[in-house]
């Protein structure tokens, strides 16, 4: 009888954790997370260069995923003329989007690039574990770390280098968004784009031709050169715009490095339909400007009702006019007269 | 479950060992058991060694006592690509065909062209790098000296061109941040730059150097975790003054020493000697 009684008390508690779940409505944390089996043939993901991302996860099954990063440090284009040492996440700033699903086994190899001056780590938010990998993954010039996870919580997450000292690694450029998408992955959109703001602190001002240097004091006063969307100033203008067709359902994963600053994130002439604040699984809807914390992220969602050139800022406006957190959404197609149209 | 994990990574680090071991290529065996036997034979680097008056100093890492560095002597810059070939030459063993894996992981003098020749166009007075710690502690060894401990190093590197101490002044750390991101430094002659206060050169333009005990402050990598406060790491921040938070130039040092293994050989990684001081001279 006692067993009968427990045994109806489990089932029970069951049926509510399930009801929880289910009702839930959300892409909520897998409760279970951790007893989803992988199968299936290992992923050796491929690096894609923002603003572009991997192929969705769709409805497929957790796997074994295995992805490569390789920590560098090279001279690049900060702005027109301006050139900054960066340090980066397999050469582009941010580094490559890592798209994985919830349940999902990583294994992360961590190379530091042999003509590498400093030790590079990664600290993802997405694990579950001491310094998010970073204590596992302290790697001199030459070296390779490697280091596995299990992905328990669905959402966008930012990884960035936490070498010591850190700021200096994250405001050098060593941050990059991971994607855990929940079973089932998100909602099918037309686009998808990944931006990552960042902050550049040199001893030139803004525009100083020439090789700049890192410049500590400003950094430790928060007051950046520059304000930057995907490393560099007009990463996202001209030839290099985000493109889309009216009609289409545009999704933005936003990643905020800092190192200091708060973005808020903001598409003129836009409203996003749906945020998913903080890069996490609840969505708001019909937002016009996000904050996105320094380490956080942001999804967006739109849909694109007239062509023409939507600008995408950080809405602390000085930062979009004169520190280059701008860029631009070009939108084609037939115009739609119903939604916007000028008089006169 | 810790306990397990702790038996686990026991496992694991005689796993590797083991593995290490048996990665050596065949044939070498019987070379390797005759050569290990003997000692290192003497050489005698052409080197000034400053005299370094010691003093209390305060760690960068610590608990904010002072550590009390002995007069010492410090070689007056790196050691050379010359006389490291030199060394390997009368002790074979340390030769990059013959050097155990234990040693020396696989980039032990990776760009030399051969046993004894040393990487193309490479200045026979640039510093040598691509050598580990059992290597550089050899080095020393076979030349009458010793690595300096990390304490040692770090009192001398206190000092700018002009005074013992500089770790107050703004550009002190400015300056060496630049420096240290400077790529194929190594390559570089040694004695170009000017000395510091004590008359010792290159501390900071040419390579990183191991230490003695580079190893023992154990910088988790992530210097952010509460596992600093054990070992006295994060906590420094505290115990050493405002002006060492600002030095990012040091945490780069200590976070690089941190990601080193003994075997491990780094391009941008060289060495230098040091010695006790006889105070009553034979
Ligand atoms: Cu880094």
């Amino acid at each position: 009888m006692k067993h009968l009684v427990t045994s109806f008390a489990l089932a029970l508690l069951t049926l509510q954790a399930c009801k929880q779940n289910a009702s839930d409505g959300s892409a909520g944390k897998t409760e279970n997370a951790m007893e989803i089996k992988v199968s299936g043939e290992t992923e050796n993901q491929k690096a894609v260069n923002p603003p572009t991302v991997p192929a969705p996860i769709g409805d497929r099954a957790a796997k074994k995923v295995i992805v490569h990063l390789e920590a560098t440090e090279e001279e690049g284009e900060l702005a027109d003329g301006v050139t900054y040492k960066f340090w980066t996440f397999n050469s582009t700033v941010p580094g490559s989007f890592i798209r994985i699903r919830v349940g999902d086994e990583v294994e992360l190899h961590l190379k530091n690039a042999s003509n590498s001056v400093m030790p590079h780590n990664i600290d993802l938010h997405a694990v579950n574990g001491p310094g998010g990998g970073a204590e596992a993954t302290n790697v001199a010039p030459g070296k390779e770390a490697i280091f596995n996870f299990k992905a328990l919580n669905p959402g966008l997450f930012v990884y960035h280098c936490a070498a010591a000292p850190v700021p200096l690694h994250i405001a050098n450029g060593m941050y990059g968004l991971i994607l855990v998408e929940p079973a089932g992955g998100l909602a099918k959109v037309d686009r998808e784009y990944y931006i990552m703001q960042g902050e550049f602190y040199t001893k030139g001002k803004t525009d100083e031709k020439g090789l700049q240097e890192f410049d500590q004091d400003k950094g430790v006063d928060e007051r950046p050169t520059y304000v930057v969307f995907n490393g560099k100033k007009n990463a996202l203008m001209g030839a290099n715009a985000l493109q889309a067709k009216v009609g289409e359902t545009v999704r933005i994963f936003v990643g905020n490095a800092g190192p200091n600053l708060v973005s808020s994130f903001h598409v003129i002439g836009e409203i996003f339909d749906k945020v998913y604040a903080e890069g996490g699984s609840k969505f708001n809807e019909n937002v016009q400007t996000t904050v996105i914390p320094a380490g956080g992220a942001a999804m967006v969602e739109f849909k694109v009702e007239e062509p023409g050139e939507y600008v995408i800022v950080d809405h602390s406006i000085f930062r979009a006019f004169n520190k280059g957190a701008i860029g631009k959404l070009k939108v084609t197609g037939e115009k739609n007269p119903k939604v916007y149209h000028k008089v006169q | 479950m810790s306990k397990i994990f702790k038996i686990f990574l026991c496992i694991g680090s005689f796993f590797f060992i083991f593995q290490a071991c048996s990665k050596k290529p065949a044939g070498t065996k019987e070379k390797d058991a005759s050569t290990f036997s003997t000692k290192e034979i003497q050489i005698t680097p052409n080197v000034k060694m400053v005299s370094i008056k010691g003093g209390k100093y305060l760690p960068f890492y610590g608990d904010s006592s002072l550590v009390e560095v002995q007069d010492f002597l410090l070689d007056e810059r790196p050691v050379t690509n010359a006389e490291f070939l030199d060394f390997v030459k009368k002790n074979p063993k340390w030769k990059r065909s013959n050097i155990k894996t234990l040693f020396a992981d696989d980039t032990y003098l990776k760009n030399w062209q051969d046993d004894e020749t040393l990487p193309k166009n490479a200045d026979p007075e640039a510093p040598v790098t691509f050598v580990s710690w059992f290597a550089a502690k050899a080095f020393a060894k076979s030349a009458g000296k010793r690595l300096p401990t990390l304490d040692e190093w770090e009192y001398v590197a206190m000092a700018d061109e002009e005074s013992a101490n500089a770790r107050n002044k703004s550009e002190y750390s400015a300056h060496l941040i630049n420096l240290y991101n400077e790529k194929l430094r190594e390559k570089k002659k040694v004695q170009l730059s000017k000395p510091n206060y004590y008359g010792v050169y290159n501390m900071f333009d040419l390579v990183w150097e191991w230490t003695d005990d580079f190893n023992s402050i154990m910088t988790t990598a992530d210097s952010r975790t509460g596992d600093f406060d054990d070992k006295g790491l994060f906590c420094a921040s505290a115990a050493t003054s405002a002006a060492d938070v600002l030095n990012y130039a040091s945490f780069m040092r200590y976070a690089f020493r941190s990601s080193l293994k003994a075997n491990y050989t780094v391009e941008n990684l060289g060495f230098r000697c040091a010695k006790d001081l006889q105070k009553n001279s034979k």
